[in-house]
């Protein structure tokens, strides 16, 4: 049975400035075995990756290569020793040809054997049964077989390990099918293969064994039989199954109003980011939030709701009455408002001053030629300020010197200045201060009790379960259950996050 | 102590004044009038004479800067706001201009007789239509198809002088009647030159569309963060579209001043690398090329202080064809004072500057 | 993906473009052409006389030249110059011509070498650049093709050509300083505006002057830079040297549209110009709203480029179509310098080339 480890890390340490990224991680694998790698965002995974691919150098621990060990500097040295990684985007050339993607940057000398060079990859494509020719150039391959074909580059590196990190993220299900197929082609030949994914159910498809991280450390590794579904999700979140000591609150039971038309209402609505057409509503006064792992589709469900993707179907009423919303624009004239999950990204406009960040949205609303004057704004910007406590020099200060915590604050306050009637929370907590979340999520109750209705979506479950008095659960792009009430703990979401009760 | 804090807000007053965005321009023209005043004090002097049609006129070489400096001026504007927005500039400013000079003359040689003012009106009307045409196509070929600014202008910096040449059927008309030399030389009974006062008015309309709509604010967060724009309901493809549709309306205006200058139009070289000038211009206001952030101000004053330069290297007799190795030199030391690298430099220095004071 | 689509669609934008760029290219040929039948027909009428009565063709057949220019927007001249092209070279006057235009030369060889091979009987060129031609003109040897140079001359052998029929510039230029000389003059302050650095007008048209200053004591040059055939530049110029407050009484512009500029300066400044007053202004190119300011007495004197050279290319090619030899295969035009104080009506409507 030792002999058939192949790669095996042990007690590695990774810190960065303020940040303990891995404690004492142990990672093993074997020949021929499929080993998936599972976490939430920030558990270490990545990390331990750049590690092992000598993108980062560790400060402490060892790594052995069938059993001798091994100094891992760079990326060449990781391939030179037989560890290839293919990353979630692909990193080829698509004006190339296969041929010359397989073989770029891997012949010595300054001369080309193009002959050779295709006949080689026309003998891999056949024996990895890659549905391409090596004189086609790569970008008239589908995603699917540009995947395989960077697989089948680092494959033909005589590689012992492969790591796929999140390699099926952007395929259709016949698209990871193919690629399934590909994996286990490899595993029979002894290639141990390393699986990142978000995707529980490809886990259980393909995998053999899992090795779980949470917050750095190594929770442990597990044989896929013996772990089920319900666990792996515990484990991966770290909360003891058993553990269930309810910590659900004064919170009140979500009820049904009747006679009352729900705030929204949105029936069979879908966008081009790839969820599955979802119902949703909410009452006003309410909180309800989406749930489900990272890349379940919880932000697309509500970014479908704004408009924010391009909606490809589906209807929408407010109050009763039917709308369309299109673009972002159509939400906030129908009384939306979204903070985004990605602060730096869609959230805040970096150089602009804390002000012109305040107003933003209210400022949209009114239309381009009724500008705030200055006197407005700054009486506007100082209001909300000091009601959300913003720590900010003056309204002047461009926005991207502030904390994280207060950047999200502004952002808050711009939508919260918008007197929107239904307000979604797409991770407003994420990466800021514990004290600022909490202030955040006292906000959102307040904001209830006056009437708003919130929708609320964290990483944090018992986040989640303090504030909301409903949840849709999801799972691989789809809604899979909804839970209030006296289903509102752990527990029982949790299960419906696993699903697969099969 | 006390001593100790009035050279602290000394060091800050210092510190606001280089930290400021004019800094910069200002600080080039500091220069440039030295270089001229130990070359020639003469040079600051402004006197009144008399032009051939018996006015009364401004002259000298301040006055000649300003006259020759305004059209860039007008050019900076739209030019601020296309860099803002798109991130990128328009090269084809230039070709443009011989467009909307060249439907300018199309028109007023057909007009014939009757009521010259008027027709000039029409004519100018058009031009300002086409050239705002011209500007959204620009516009979309950025906005929708996601080129590059750079690229896609290229198009029509390719065809544009030829396009032009196309409208008046290859011929080079010129236009004697003395009311369209007002545009680009004087008013009768107005000593300072017309086009610095077209200047003024394109200055004054531009900073009150500032102020009265939102067009700053959008063109900057789009140029900032497109995504956060789109999600706070702004359209970032329109407002791309519209500040390239605004720079095409200042072609137009600086396409009369060109042709109203010397009556007539040749397309090969009229306007030729003014674009480069004003895309100077712009850098030299301290604005990023990259986009985003911009003060509108300064692009403007930066716009004098680049035909200032022209206008010294003419004084001293540099050639014409030697100018755009003097202005590449300007380039080079703004793109190095930007960019990161030295600012971080700059940074460290000045940090260990005060320690070792305080040492 | 993304990089996918934007070349994709940079492409058809290009596509687009060139599509724009021939449209306004065959426009451009064709509305002139039409402009002047219209306008020319009697002398399109006239010159069918001479032809019939030479009668070159004997045998009916029309005569296949190719003929390769440069752009015709690049000036007034070369405007005037295509324009006398193509009234001569006609199906009436017994030629099958085809035209194309370019400021480039590689594209200008690539025309030449189709061209060839469609089997014309003379190719007509006006070489953008000296360097380069003689494999064109190897092949156009061997094929059978004669060549005559027009306006511009070439880096190849003579043999390789049957006649250079071009304006000799350095002429123009002694031309103009000697009628400047002529002027009489205490003291020449001159301006000087050059036209492009190397090219050919501005080399000729700067030798003479530049001759004359070195050996004259009286004759100063006030400021010699280039506008690039520029009005606005010239103007700037000439802005900056009545700012600095120097003297001068001559302004020496290589073509009309510089002097034009320069003017517009001086009246800005109310120097008065012209003859007999303080400014002598001297340019070249002969366009027609020149020498109407010469015939005004704005301006002092006009030199001229002659652009009308089908005529002499016609001879050419009738000798060499009677088998007759040419004598001299440099065939210098006939050009004249205007005088403001001699000129007449009749001179503007003969040699002033574009509109009034």
């Amino acid at each position: 049975m030792k002999d058939n480890i192949v790669l095996q890390m042990k007690n590695i340490h990774k810190s960065f400035p303020g940040v303990r990224a891995l404690q004492g991680v142990d990672f093993t694998l074997r020949k021929g075995e499929v080993h998936a790698l599972m976490g939430e965002n920030g558990a270490g995974k990545s990390t331990l990756i750049k590690v092992l691919t000598g993108v980062y150098s560790k400060d402490e621990g060892d790594i052995f290569l069938e059993g001798s060990a091994v100094a891992i500097h760079s990326p060449q040295d990781a391939q030179k020793v037989g560890i290839s990684t293919v990353y979630q985007e692909i990193t080829l050339c698509p004006n190339l040809s296969v041929a010359e993607n397989m073989f770029i940057g891997r012949t010595s000398g300054m001369g080309q054997n193009w002959k050779k060079m295709n006949k080689d990859t026309e003998k891999i494509l056949k024996s990895l049964d890659i549905p391409a020719t090596a004189t086609q150039q790569l970008e008239t391959c589908s995603l699917a077989v540009q995947q395989m074909i960077a697989i089948a580059r680092a494959v033909d590196m005589d590689c012992k390990v492969l790591i796929l990190d999140e390699p099926t993220s952007s395929l259709d299900e016949q698209e990871v099918e193919k690629l399934f197929k590909l994996m286990r082609d490899l595993r029979s030949r002894g290639v141990g293969i390393v699986f990142v994914t978000h995707f529980l159910d490809q886990v259980y498809e393909i995998c053999d064994r899992i090795t779980v991280m949470r917050d750095g450390q190594l929770v442990g590794e597990f044989e896929i039989e013996k772990l089920p579904r319900v666990q792996l999700v515990s484990k991966m979140l770290g909360k003891e199954l058993d553990d269930m000591s309810d910590i659900k609150g004064d919170q009140k039971a979500y009820e049904k109003k009747s006679g009352v038309a729900p705030v929204l209402e949105a029936k069979g609505r879908v966008s081009d980011a790839g969820i599955k057409p979802f119902d949703f509503h909410i009452d006003k006064g309410e909180v309800n939030g989406f749930t489900g792992l990272l890349g379940s589709g919880r932000s697309e469900c509500v970014r479908a709701l704004f408009g924010a993707d391009r909606i490809t179907g589906g209807t929408i009423k407010m109050n009763g009455k039917d709308v369309k919303i299109h673009k972002p624009l159509d939400a906030m004239k129908n009384g939306m408002a979204y903070l985004s999950e990605d602060r730096k990204g869609e959230g805040i406009v970096g150089d602009l001053s804390v002000r012109e960040n305040i107003i933003l949205a209210q400022q949209v609303l009114r239309g381009f030629f009724k500008p705030f004057s200055k006197a407005k704004q700054y009486e506007i910007a100082d209001e909300y300020i000091k009601l959300l406590s913003i720590k900010t020099a003056s309204a002047d200060t461009p926005i991207k010197s502030l904390s994280g915590g207060n950047q999200q604050k502004v952002i808050l306050a711009r939508w919260l200045f918008t007197h929107p009637e239904y307000l979604i929370l797409d991770e407003p907590t994420r990466g800021i201060d514990v004290g600022t979340k909490v202030d955040i999520q006292k906000l959102v109750l307040k904001l209830a009790s006056e009437g708003m209705s919130v929708t609320f979506i964290s990483s944090e479950l018992d986040e989640m379960l303090r504030t909301c008095s409903r949840l849709v659960v999801m799972r691989d792009r789809k809604v899979v259950g909804e839970l209030s009430g006296d289903d509102l703990n752990q527990s029982k979401v949790m299960s419906t996050i696993a699903g697969g009760d099969k | 102590m006390q001593k100790n804090e009035v050279k602290k807000s000394n060091d800050n007053f210092f510190m606001n004044i280089v930290r400021n965005q004019m800094f910069i321009p200002l600080l080039a023209l500091a220069i440039l009038a030295l270089f001229n005043l130990i070359a020639d004090p003469g040079f600051i002097k402004i006197s009144i004479k008399e032009n051939n049609m018996g006015n009364p006129v401004l002259s000298g070489f301040l006055i000649t800067v300003l006259d020759s400096g305004s059209e860039l001026a007008i050019l900076a504007i739209g030019m601020t706001l296309v860099t803002a927005a798109s991130g990128g500039q328009d090269i084809s400013v230039g070709a443009a201009v011989a467009i909307a000079g060249s439907v300018l003359l199309r028109i007023l040689r057909g007009a014939g007789t009757g009521n010259f003012g008027a027709m000039l009106l029409v004519a100018f009307l058009v031009s300002c239509i086409v050239a705002m045409l011209f500007g959204a196509f620009n516009g979309v070929l950025v906005a929708y198809f996601k080129i590059q600014p750079m690229i896609a202008t290229l198009i029509l910096y390719t065809a544009g002088r030829s396009i032009a040449a196309w409208i008046n059927n290859n011929e080079l008309p010129v236009i004697s009647d003395p009311f369209l030399g007002y545009f680009g030389g004087f008013i009768p009974g107005i000593p300072i030159p017309t086009p610095f006062f077209i200047a003024i008015i394109c200055v004054v309309v531009i900073f009150l569309v500032l102020k009265f709509t939102n067009l700053g604010l959008y063109t900057q967060t789009v140029g900032i963060n497109e995504n956060s724009a789109r999600l706070n309901g702004l359209n970032p493809k329109m407002i791309k579209v519209i500040s390239f549709v605004v720079l095409g309306l200042c072609v137009a205006v600086v396409g009369l001043i060109k042709v109203s200058r010397i009556s007539t139009i040749n397309y090969s070289v009229i306007a030729k690398d003014i674009e480069m000038d004003a895309i100077l211009a712009v850098a030299l206001g301290g604005n990023a090329l990259g986009g985003g952030k911009f003060n509108m101000a300064a692009s403007i004053f930066g716009a004098y202080v680049i035909q200032f330069l022209t206008q010294t290297l003419y004084k001293f007799k540099v050639s014409a064809d030697a100018l755009p190795a003097y202005k590449a030199v300007v380039v080079i030391v703004l793109v190095v004072i930007s960019a990161p690298a030295v600012k971080e430099w700059m940074g460290n220095m000045t940090k260990k500057f005060k320690v070792k004071e305080v040492a | 993906m993304l990089r996918k689509k934007v070349a994709m669609l940079l492409a058809v934008a290009m596509v687009a473009a060139t599509v724009v760029g021939c449209g306004g290219g065959e426009s451009k040929t064709d509305a002139p052409a039409d402009d002047a039948a219209k306008t020319e027909e009697p002398a399109a009428e006239d010159a069918e006389a001479d032809a019939d009565a030479e009668a070159p063709a004997a045998d009916g057949e029309l005569i296949k030249v190719g003929i390769i220019n440069n752009d015709p927007n690049e000036s007034g001249y070369r405007t005037a110059n295509v324009e006398d092209l193509k009234a001569m070279f006609t199906e009436e006057n017994g030629y099958d011509a085809q035209f194309q235009y370019s400021l480039k030369n590689d594209e200008q060889i690539t025309y030449a070498k189709q061209m060839i091979t469609d089997g014309i009987d003379y190719l007509l060129l006006s070489a953008a650049d000296t360097a380069g031609w003689d494999p064109v003109l190897q092949d156009a040897q061997a094929a059978g093709t004669k060549v005559i140079l027009f306006d511009r001359t070439i880096d190849a052998s003579e043999d390789l050509y049957e006649a250079s029929i071009v304006s000799d510039m350095p002429a123009e230029g002694a031309r103009a300083v000697e009628w400047l000389a002529g002027q009489g003059l205490d003291e020449y302050n001159i301006i000087h505006i050059q036209g492009v650095m190397g090219s050919a007008a501005q080399v000729g048209r700067t030798g003479a002057l530049d001759e004359k200053v070195a050996a004259e004591d009286n004759w100063t040059l006030v400021s010699q830079q280039t506008a690039e055939w520029n009005a606005e530049k010239a103007q700037q110029i000439v802005q900056s040297v009545i700012d600095s407050g120097e003297k001068f009484n001559v302004i020496y512009a290589e073509n009309d549209d510089m002097a034009k500029g320069a003017v517009a300066a001086l009246d800005a400044a109310n120097i008065t110009h012209g003859v007999g007053k303080d400014v002598i202004i001297m340019g070249f190119d002969c366009n027609k709203w020149a020498l109407k300011e010469l015939l005004n007495q704005n301006w002092n004197y006009d030199g001229q480029c002659n652009p009308f050279q089908a005529e002499y290319i016609d001879d050419v090619i009738k000798q060499l179509e009677n088998g007759e030899e040419i004598a001299e295969k440099t065939i210098i035009l006939e050009e004249k310098g205007f005088d403001a104080t001699e000129i007449t009506q009749e001179d503007i409507d003969q040699y002033g080339i574009g509109e009034e």
